[in-house]
């Protein structure tokens, strides 16, 4: 029976590894289309010439390098983090509607880098990541203390409900102060919305390598979060020292969904849902449910976003309105597809 | 020597000590069975003694070093626990849930080897789950969610195995089955076992070396056959009990009486 066993077995890691080409081969090729789709359609051809022998004399080279390339690493960049940080999110909490925003930390980045735009006038670039982690971070300790004082304390419920009431609260403020200045809200209105029009790609270089030593963390993680997910006393007994991995976790949480919103505003859905759409493919184990979730988050957001160029032309709609509007009934056709 | 040690350990939650001044000596390759009232202080000795617990007084010690100064993933390699109910993710295979057990020998460069395939393989069949190998635990009953869990403690492959009530909410069958499992693991594979158990008379049927406890105490510790007596019963449990010795099997059955079921001996007196 063993021996039966075996060999099914041992191809299951392989196995478990095989769709990433495949999903790296989608990516690459929803990469190229969103540079190819716009105002003025491009040939495949062009764009892969645009991005491998650069000629700055032709016109289309020029659009691709300036102008769509930078947009389309922004959706790969936001939609993998997103996408990889509500993965870590559910497997640390045990919470299977845990996504970035949980613990206030969307409200928060959200919050201080309008009060930094919006109050103090601030422009530049370089201390905007800063100043959304700043945020995300703050938002997180605001909500871990008021769950702490809660009788019983810092339970899973205790941190959901302060972190859904801080949320709330951070909300209402920056509406309040929506409406006290509408002139400076101009430039932010649409990023408050979600999205990746007209962002600055400059913030890329100064978000980037966060980003990508938080990416990397993640992954490296991923195999601890399953075992963290049967329970402390399981894990420690594993030898996982459970204490410091949560802060390692939370660390790359914020930074991952700090420095998304300072990219591309306040993005819901797809940290909700993309880790449980991968859920339905590839099991509970997070060792695959992270990666997965990472290429597919970026995939996703490529799509979403060719959408909302290309909709209603000539005018573009909001990322953050199509995520949801088109990843809704998406998302429960596939629930109701693999769980038929 | 004894592998697992406590010297005078003081151990419990926030400021309130459970324990006081516990001293146990596991005998290896044997069963050591830990009995007592809830509350009694079982639960925390057995977390203490696999390091969850970090005792406010004294030591643990495991091949003569302070477990809670030795590299946590070192001791997971020779010391595995079960605690007390277990939840698995949701959706989580039984296959996923066993190969967690090979946790402590994997590194970022050291993934999934063959060795790792093999003891997994081994742990569900040795606990009799290979059969549903590829199913989410959170669809299969009690009895068999558990003999998972005491697969992914046996995947871990290490010499000592804490386990923290498994027989709780299991048919008597399977209750039995598991602590023959348990039995053949000491007694054919030299591993050393420490369970807390409910069960009276499945302890005394089961333990090479009983361990009784009391508010924080152990109270005594020993053969069955040498401590497993009603008047110990009555005092550590403070129940009324004969104990009676089954002559089919030899083995010490404890048969608790309530207040309305005076013993004949003393009925007859009056």
């Amino acid at each position: 029976m063993t021996q039966a066993h075996a060999p099914a077995a041992i191809r299951h890691p392989i196995r478990a590894w095989s769709g990433v080409p495949a999903l790296l081969g989608v990516l690459v090729a929803a990469f190229l289309l969103h540079i190819a789709v716009g105002a003025k359609p491009l040939a495949l051809g062009t764009v892969v010439d645009a991005l491998v022998q650069f000629d700055e004399t032709v016109f289309d080279h020029v659009v691709v390098r300036n102008l769509r390339l930078p947009r389309a690493v922004l959706a790969v960049v936001v939609g993998a983090s997103l996408s990889l940080a509500g993965a870590l999110m559910q497997g640390v909490t045990r919470n299977p509607l845990a996504d970035p925003a949980l613990l206030g930390l969307t409200a928060g980045a959200s919050f201080a880098v309008v009060m930094a735009t919006a109050l103090l006038g601030y422009t530049g670039m370089g201390l905007v990541a800063w100043i959304a982690m700043a945020g995300a971070l703050g938002a997180a300790l605001t909500v871990y203390v008021i769950a702490r004082l809660v009788p019983g304390g810092a339970t899973p419920l205790s941190l959901t409900l302060s972190g859904a009431a801080v949320s709330a609260f951070l909300g209402a403020i920056i509406s309040i102060a929506h409406l006290l200045s509408e002139d400076t809200f101009e430039n932010l209105r649409v990023w408050l919305t979600g999205g990746l029009a007209g962002r600055d790609i400059a913030l890329l270089w100064y978000v980037g390598p966060w980003i990508t030593v938080a990416l990397a963390a993640g992954l490296a993680l991923a195999p601890r979060v399953t075992v963290l997910a049967m329970g402390d006393e399981v894990a420690q007994g594993l030898g996982v020292k459970t204490g410091p991995l949560k802060v390692q976790l939370l660390a790359v949480v914020v930074v991952l969904t700090a420095c998304s919103v300072a990219l591309a505003g306040p993005l819901g859905f797809i940290g909700l849902v993309i880790p449980h759409v991968m859920r339905l493919y590839v099991g509970s184990d997070y060792r695959w449910i992270v990666p997965y979730a990472a290429l597919t988050g970026a995939v996703y957001l490529l799509s979403i976003d060719i959408v909302a160029r290309i909709a209603i032309p000539p005018r573009e709609i909001s990322t953050g309105i199509i995520t949801a509007m088109v990843g809704a009934p998406l998302f429960v056709h596939l629930v109701r597809r693999r769980t038929r | 020597m004894s592998r697992l040690e406590a010297l005078e350990v003081d151990a419990g939650y926030a400021q309130t000590n459970i324990l006081e001044g516990v001293d146990l000596t596991v005998p290896d390759g044997k069963v050591t069975i830990l009995i007592g009232p809830n509350g009694c202080g079982k639960s925390t000795l057995l977390k203490t003694m696999a390091r969850i617990l970090s005792p406010s007084h004294g030591h643990v010690l495991l091949d003569g070093k302070d477990i809670h100064h030795l590299n946590t993933r070192t001791v997971a390699a020779r010391l595995g626990l079960l605690p007390q109910g277990p939840t698995a993710p949701e959706g989580l295979t039984v296959r996923e849930l066993v190969a967690q057990g090979r946790f402590p020998h994997q590194s970022l460069l050291r993934q999934w080897t063959r060795a790792d395939e093999d003891a997994v393989n081994g742990a569900m069949s040795i606990a009799g789950i290979g059969e549903f190998a590829d199913r989410a635990v959170d669809t299969l009953s009690g009895g068999q969610r558990q003999r998972c869990w005491v697969a992914m403690v046996l995947a871990q492959e290490t010499e000592l195995i804490l386990l923290d009530e498994p027989t709780t909410f299991l048919d008597l069958k399977v209750q039995v089955d598991l602590m023959d499992l348990l039995t053949d693991l000491a007694h054919e594979r030299g591993r050393t076992l420490v369970v807390v158990l409910h069960e009276l008379s499945l302890a005394a049927a089961y333990a090479d070396y009983l361990v009784m406890m009391k508010a924080g105490h152990i109270v005594s510790a020993g053969a069955p056959d040498d401590i497993f007596t009603a008047e110990r019963l009555k005092d550590v449990f403070g129940l009324d009990a004969s104990v009676v010795r089954d002559p089919a099997s030899g083995r010490l059955v404890c048969v608790p009486f309530g207040a309305r079921q005076r013993p004949r001996q003393k009925l007859a007196a009056q």
